[in-house]
């Protein structure tokens, strides 16, 4: 049993594995999205304090919590390809860059909105913006590097090196982040203070953020594809398989 | 005498020859610090507010640009392979080139950097944890950068890349060592921020030469 | 004779080619090897994976019978295409660092003495950036004067740009090593004039 999932580990066993994963995730995204959007948007109770513009809420929070979750994924598939020699692992790190990168920036820019109705400013410094645009800048530049490079093999392990002292840092600057902020504005609220949940509000960022779990895996599944086979391009499998 | 040792003699040496390399990091420390004077203006208590700010930003760009020489001329010439197959403690060749860095570049930052100082302002009292900041602070920086110069070498992108990557890893040490001297300007005690400095400097101490050897192996692959 | 080097089923990859598989040979104490192979055939990469700065795409290399650890690194000395000098440094003080820094000990005379057999003595005290070509090639091949107690010799293409002088002092130099019981890995496109008791060759096809 062990080695038929040993045996996936090749980029070419995987490769039709993952294409008949991707409906199903892509379909398991959709539907808890249209749950969670009916519960945040329908179903969940205006806010006392916010009104109706706290709702980016259940966009704003799965983003983030993805965008964090993701990272430390890439990491763990980065460094897996690191130390066992997997080019898969390696390739799946590629793959789930973007998307983690994507949910970031998604982070900020309805943090951002969020903040115009109800602060007044688009940005403020406040710890977990800030913490954001900090792994924002960590995701491009892991994809900068791993572009950086001719050989796909230097790339995967330059990049596993960099996501792992990425991953280490992580907590640390989230700290030093919230230390610069409690120590400049004092008294100033944070710009993204989720209002005190309801149960339906906890329920409805829980299921955007399988959604957008489903979502992740789906899209990079896909991106995984892609990337398996410009890198396996010259061998004859993938010629054969073109369409499957 | 010990690898270590001789390594940083070599390095040093080599640096005394090439007296330009080191110099220009200065200036450009300078300079830097200058420029944000220039784009703000010359009002007292203002830069006095930015001034901790500066010199570490300053700073942070000034070792960031000395980095790609870290081991890019080594590795073109041939010696970089020889340090690694030399029958010397891995770890400690990576350290001897940390160290040498850091003697060429954030020592002397740390003692400019007062100069700094008083061109925006600072108190004497600030002045004193501004070194102690940077003392503490520049070590870090050339400890994971360089990881970061082992990562970009031969990569294209340049500086840019090696900024984009290094940057966001320094955001501690930006925080703790400006924050130390901004603390004294405000009238509290350094020693939380300076504390938490030597804490992430030990923590770095372990990382950076662990990732940079390793990076240094997969280059020379 | 015990074989010193063993390598067993060696596979190569470099830059998504396969450049060799299941390449195996063994060789003892006074044993001359050499590599041969069209340009691009991945001589250089073996020597680089003997040397433990490439890693193999699969196979083992053994040092007397066990896994290089360490250690290896105490009894290999490896010259690659690039002659490891520093251009700031001159010839005697970059040969000074590279015996120091491999532990090895020269006396002042000895390492004069290797200096004046690759005809460098007269450019001892320049900065390495002023060597031709040739010097340069000398000077990496000087520490080899002094390192007899470094059993394994890997050498990429030593004897490329050499003048026939300098060809002649390389060939003593590994001849004597190989008497003493020493090993020598080389790659050449050209026929070595080392005179050597067992000589293997290694082809890669390429």
């Amino acid at each position: 049993m062990i080695l038929d999932w040993l045996r996936l580990a090749a980029p070419q066993a995987f490769y039709p594995v993952a294409g008949r994963m991707i409906p199903w995730f892509a379909v398991l995204a959709a539907l808890l999205a249209a749950a969670g959007l009916y519960v945040g948007f329908f179903v969940a109770p205006t806010d006392a304090t916010q009104g109706e513009s706290y709702r980016i809420i259940f966009i704003h929070v799965p983003a983030a919590w993805m965008s964090m979750f993701i990272y430390v994924v890439m990491a763990f598939w980065a460094g897996t390809g690191l130390v066992l020699n997997t080019r898969l692992s390696g390739m799946m790190a590629s793959a789930l860059a973007p998307t983690g990168a994507m949910f970031t920036f998604l982070a900020l820019w309805t943090g951002s909105l969020w903040g115009k109705p109800t602060w007044g400013t688009w940005w403020a410094w406040d710890a977990r913006m800030t913490s954001e645009l900090i792994l924002l800048f960590l995701y491009l530049g892991f994809i900068a590097l791993k572009g950086a490079f001719a050989d796909p093999q230097r790339a995967d392990r330059a990049g596993a090196v960099l996501a792992l002292l990425g991953a280490i840092n992580v907590p640390i600057i989230y700290f030093s982040v919230v230390w610069w902020n409690t120590l400049h504005q004092g008294a100033s609220v944070s710009l993204t203070r989720a209002p005190s949940m309801a149960m339906t509000m906890l329920a409805g960022m829980l299921l955007m953020a399988l959604a957008a779990w489903m979502y992740s895996i789906a899209v990079s599944l896909a991106r995984l594809r892609r990337i398996i086979r410009a890198r396996e391009s010259d061998a004859e499998w993938v010629r054969l398989s073109a369409g499957k | 005498m010990s690898g270590f040792a001789l390594l940083v003699g070599r390095d040093l040496r080599i640096a005394l020859r090439r007296r330009g390399d080191a110099l220009n990091v200065l200036v450009f420390f300078v300079v830097a610090a200058s420029l944000f004077a220039l784009g703000v203006g010359p009002e007292p208590r203002l830069l006095a507010a930015m001034g901790a700010g500066v010199v570490w930003v300053a700073a942070l760009l000034a070792a960031m640009l000395s980095l790609p020489r870290m081991f890019a001329a080594d590795l073109a010439d041939g010696t970089l392979e020889q340090f690694l197959l030399a029958p010397q403690p891995l770890l400690g060749v990576v350290a001897a080139k940390i160290a040498s860095h850091w003697m060429l570049t954030g020592l002397p930052l740390t003692l400019i950097a007062p100069l700094i100082g008083l061109q925006y302002h600072l108190p004497a009292s600030a002045l004193g944890t501004l070194v102690v900041s940077l003392l503490i602070g520049t070590p870090v920086l050339s400890a994971l950068g360089a990881a970061g110069a082992a990562l970009t070498l031969g990569a294209r992108g340049g500086g840019a890349l090696l900024g984009l990557l290094l940057l966001p890893l320094y955001v501690p040490v930006l925080v703790f060592g400006a924050g130390a001297v901004i603390a004294v300007q405000n009238g509290l005690e350094p020693g939380a921020h300076l504390s938490l400095l030597g804490a992430f400097l030990a923590v770095s101490s372990l990382v950076g030469p662990l990732a940079a050897l390793a990076a240094l192996r997969i280059a020379l692959d | 004779m015990p074989a010193l080097l063993d390598v067993k089923d060696l596979a190569c990859e470099r830059g998504g080619v396969r450049l060799f598989a299941g390449l195996r040979f063994s060789a003892g104490a006074g044993a001359l090897l050499r590599v041969r192979g069209p340009n691009g055939s991945g001589k250089t990469s073996l020597l680089r994976i003997l040397a433990g700065l490439t890693q193999p795409a699969g196979g083992s290399v053994h040092w007397r019978g066990r896994e290089r650890d360490d250690d290896y690194r105490k009894e290999m000395l490896f010259v690659g295409h690039a002659p490891g000098l520093s251009d700031e440094l001159t010839v005697l003080e970059n040969l000074d660092f590279a015996l120091e820094f491999s532990g090895a000990r020269a006396s002042r005379e000895k390492t004069k003495e290797s200096l004046e057999r690759f005809a460098l003595q007269r450019v001892a005290h320049m900065p390495a950036r002023f060597l031709s070509q040739g010097q340069r090639r000398r000077a990496a091949l000087a520490r080899l004067a002094v390192s007899g107690g470094v059993p394994l010799w890997l050498l990429d293409e030593p004897f490329a740009a050499l003048d026939a002088e300098a060809v002649e002092q390389l060939s003593r130099l590994a001849a004597a090593h190989l008497a003493q019981g020493g090993l020598v890995v080389l790659t050449s496109h050209q026929e070595i004039p080392i005179a050597a008791p067992a000589t293997e060759t290694v082809v890669l096809q390429g």
